[in-house]
């Protein structure tokens, strides 16, 4: 398909300062191809469907908007207190100062850059490899710009159990920060491990990641972004599941001007488990996008999906939301439910949760929901002493306790409420 | 302990009057009672005192231990030692018992310039409480009043008031929904409370809940007024005759 001219001349401005970093080896040819995909889609604009509720041009013009630098010191990072090998990234690059070793084990880590000069590696057969599968039905331009002109990332690959999560800290020093970060992680049969990710990123961050769960193999992320306002990201999991693999997504927005986070998953083996979850609270200029889509291939499987946005002064929310059952994926059993806190009448929540279901014998159920605080809790909070605000404060934790009860791993759900409790209670 | 002054109130959104001139004085360590036919505005009046919005206060003064109630903000209320338990006590999915409790316990003392209470020592008083009033603990670990019978979302509320020591109490039916032993249960919980510096005004419809919380003053209250006021006597003329001959009289 041709692209129309407007198309074509954006991707160009976009990319003219892109180049694909040299060094041949696989990941060179990787690279040429995702490029070649994205010059064959363009980047999104306005106009299309799939961007319909979110305008994705301050993510596609050739240079991000300056941005002034978020101080982190103003703000505890979630995972400080956990027992954890630090990754650490400025500006898209890794940081090996701050940086742990790349030593755990049971794991192997290798920088992207260092790793892709090789003629062969193990994450040949990732990298790029979802995010190109990713691209049917609905096609998404950005990760293909991200797989072509990734600047840095991590190829995780996990043999047993990780003796403690992989913690990825996104940090910038420049007021025009315009990060591409992409990682693999493959996890083998029956093992075992959490991503943590956080930091405040910068003016403009595209990340993806792309997971391939062997079977019975067990991966959970967790991502908290701080309370950087001034930034921008779109983010991309790719996720592959064999039989019996488990996978768990939960991502913390808490601030920023756009996020659209999209999550592409696929349960190829039978009896996997797929849970994806978000908890989003915007105020003013905040604009929160969850995209998630799920295939459903293999026999009794289940996936679900939960989102929660507490929205307030003109914040937006937005959710769509797809589960896929194929033909002969019998017994699914897929839930999704997208619901919004509206504090004000002035903010808004979009929801577009879609079921397409080729199999007879199925369970799917969607739902999705929108209101304002519950005055007769607040009341009642109040009468028994608890001032205005932290009442709000413990009716918004509520609100988002069921994403929240997501993350598997007691532990971290605690540091996440907790870090919540203090901006709101 | 408290004086409610010729009191008018109608509803915030409609000119629907409910209270109109009610005049009621509880004095320290008093307890008083208040009955009345179904609409009275008996509820209307613990809702205004405890200050709930929908209600619009057009005239009267209210008055706890010297300050202007209705000034205040409804957690400032709960803070000067007000305490209203609800008629129909609120669920709330996702707040769990202990951390409501907690942080009303916490909030009220912040707010009186006290020290806060410990966790530990909060759980060793709350779990010492919670017994006298045959609550398991493992239901406060649950959401607020979630999935809780009547009786039990009843007993909860005479928990909340213990643990918050409150010193004017607005009881608002909480005979109600209770089985004969958790109506003893709940009423010892409330004497138990009982003290020259504490007063309770209770709100029923049936003269039993009064032979275990002993009143030292009975009220009937009908279109928003205090129509007749005597001692435990009433509530037995009501409890047999009901309200025609009061009414009949009151007018
Ligand atoms: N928020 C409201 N909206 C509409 N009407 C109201 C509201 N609050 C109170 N009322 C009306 O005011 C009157 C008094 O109600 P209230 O609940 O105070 O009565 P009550 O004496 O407590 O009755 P009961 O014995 O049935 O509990 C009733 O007619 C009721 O319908
Ligand atoms: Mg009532």
């Amino acid at each position: 398909m041709l692209l129309d001219v407007a198309k074509r001349d954006a991707l160009a401005a976009r990319i003219a300062n892109l180049s694909i970093p040299t060094g041949g080896g696989w990941l060179g040819a990787a690279r040429a191809e995702a490029l070649a995909r994205l010059l064959a889609m363009g980047l999104p604009g306005k106009r299309d469907e799939y961007w319909r509720y979110t305008d994705p041009s301050s993510l596609t013009t050739a240079v991000p908007p300056k941005t002034p630098l978020f101080a982190t010191d103003n703000e505890l990072m979630p995972f400080s207190g956990l027992d954890r090998l630090k990754l650490v990234f400025i500006d898209g690059v890794f940081d090996a100062v701050q940086s742990d070793d790349l030593a755990l084990a049971g794991v192997e880590i290798e920088r992207l850059g260092i790793a892709g000069r090789s003629d062969i590696h193990w994450a040949q057969s990732l990298y790029g490899v979802l995010e190109a599968r990713g691209q049917m039905p609905v096609e998404r331009p950005l990760s293909a710009l991200n797989s072509a002109f990734a600047t840095d990332g991590v190829l995780v690959r996990v043999k047993g159990n990780a003796e403690r999560p992989i913690s990825l800290i996104y940090h910038s020093n420049s007021e025009n920060s315009d990060a591409i970060l992409h990682h693999c992680v493959s996890v083998e049969e029956g093992a075992e491990i959490t991503i943590l990710e956080n930091g405040p990123a910068g003016a403009r961050f595209n990340k993806v990641i792309e997971v391939d769960l062997a079977k019975g193999a067990r991966f959970h992320h967790i991502s908290a972004q701080g309370r950087n306002h001034q930034c921008r990201a779109v983010t991309h999991i790719f996720a592959r599941l064999a039989e019996g693999a488990l996978f768990k997504s939960f991502t913390l927005t808490a601030n920023s001007l756009l996020t659209r986070n999209e999550a592409v998953i696929e349960l190829l083996g039978d009896d996997a488990m797929a849970h994806v979850a978000g908890a989003a609270l915007g105020d003013r200029n905040f604009h929160h996008d969850d995209t998630v889509f799920v295939t459903h291939a293999g026999q009794r499987c289940e996936s679900r999906q939960v989102f929660k946005n507490v929205l307030k002064n003109g914040a937006v929310g937005v959710f769509q939301g797809k589960i896929l059952v194929k033909n002969g994926a019998q017994k699914t059993d897929g839930y999704q439910i997208s619901q919004s806190l509206l504090l004000d009448g002035d903010s808004q929540f979009f929801a577009k949760p879609e079921l397409e279901i080729y199999a007879d014998d199925v369970k799917c159920s969607h739902g999705s929901t929108s209101g304002a605080i519950d005055e007769t809790a607040l009341f009642y909070l109040r009468s028994r002493g608890v001032p205005t605000q932290m009442a709000q404060g413990l009716l918004v934790l509520a609100f988002l306790a069921e994403a929240i009860s997501e993350i598997d791993d007691n532990s971290i759900s605690d540091l996440i409420r907790a870090q919540l409790e203090g901006w709101l209670v | 302990m408290i004086e409610i002054k010729n009191l008018h109130v109608k509803l915030e959104k409609e000119d629907k009057k409910i209270l109109k001139g009610l005049n009621l004085s509880i004095g320290a360590g008093e307890v008083h009672a208040i009955m009345g036919p179904n609409g009275s505005g008996k509820s209307t009046l613990s809702y205004v005192l405890s200050g709930r919005e929908g209600y619009e206060v057009t005239g009267g003064l209210v008055m706890l231990d010297g300050v202007k109630l209705l000034d205040m903000e409804p957690q400032e209320r709960a803070a000067a030692g007000l305490f209203l338990a609800f008629q129909y006590p609120v669920e709330i999915p996702g707040v769990s018992n202990m951390t409501f409790l907690r942080t009303a316990v916490n909030a009220q003392r912040k707010a009186r310039g006290e020290e806060e209470m410990s966790a530990s020592e909060f759980l060793k008083v709350v779990r010492e409480k919670a017994k006298t009033l045959k609550i398991d603990v493992d239901m406060l670990k649950r959401s607020m009043n979630v999935g809780f019978s009547g009786g039990e979302k009843k007993r909860n509320e005479i928990l909340q008031m213990a643990m918050l020591e409150p010193r004017m109490c607005i009881l608002d039916e909480t005979d109600s929904g209770l089985d004969v032993d958790a109506m003893k249960l709940v009423s010892e919980g409330v004497n138990a409370l009982r003290s020259p510096r504490r007063s309770f005004l209770v709100i029923t419809h049936y003269q039993r809940l009064l032979d275990h919380i002993k009143p030292d003053v009975v009220h009937i209250m009908a279109a928003g007024r205090i129509i007749k006021t005597g001692g435990p006597e009433l509530a037995l003329q009501v409890e047999n005759n009901g309200y025609a001959d009061l009414l009949a009289e009151g007018v």
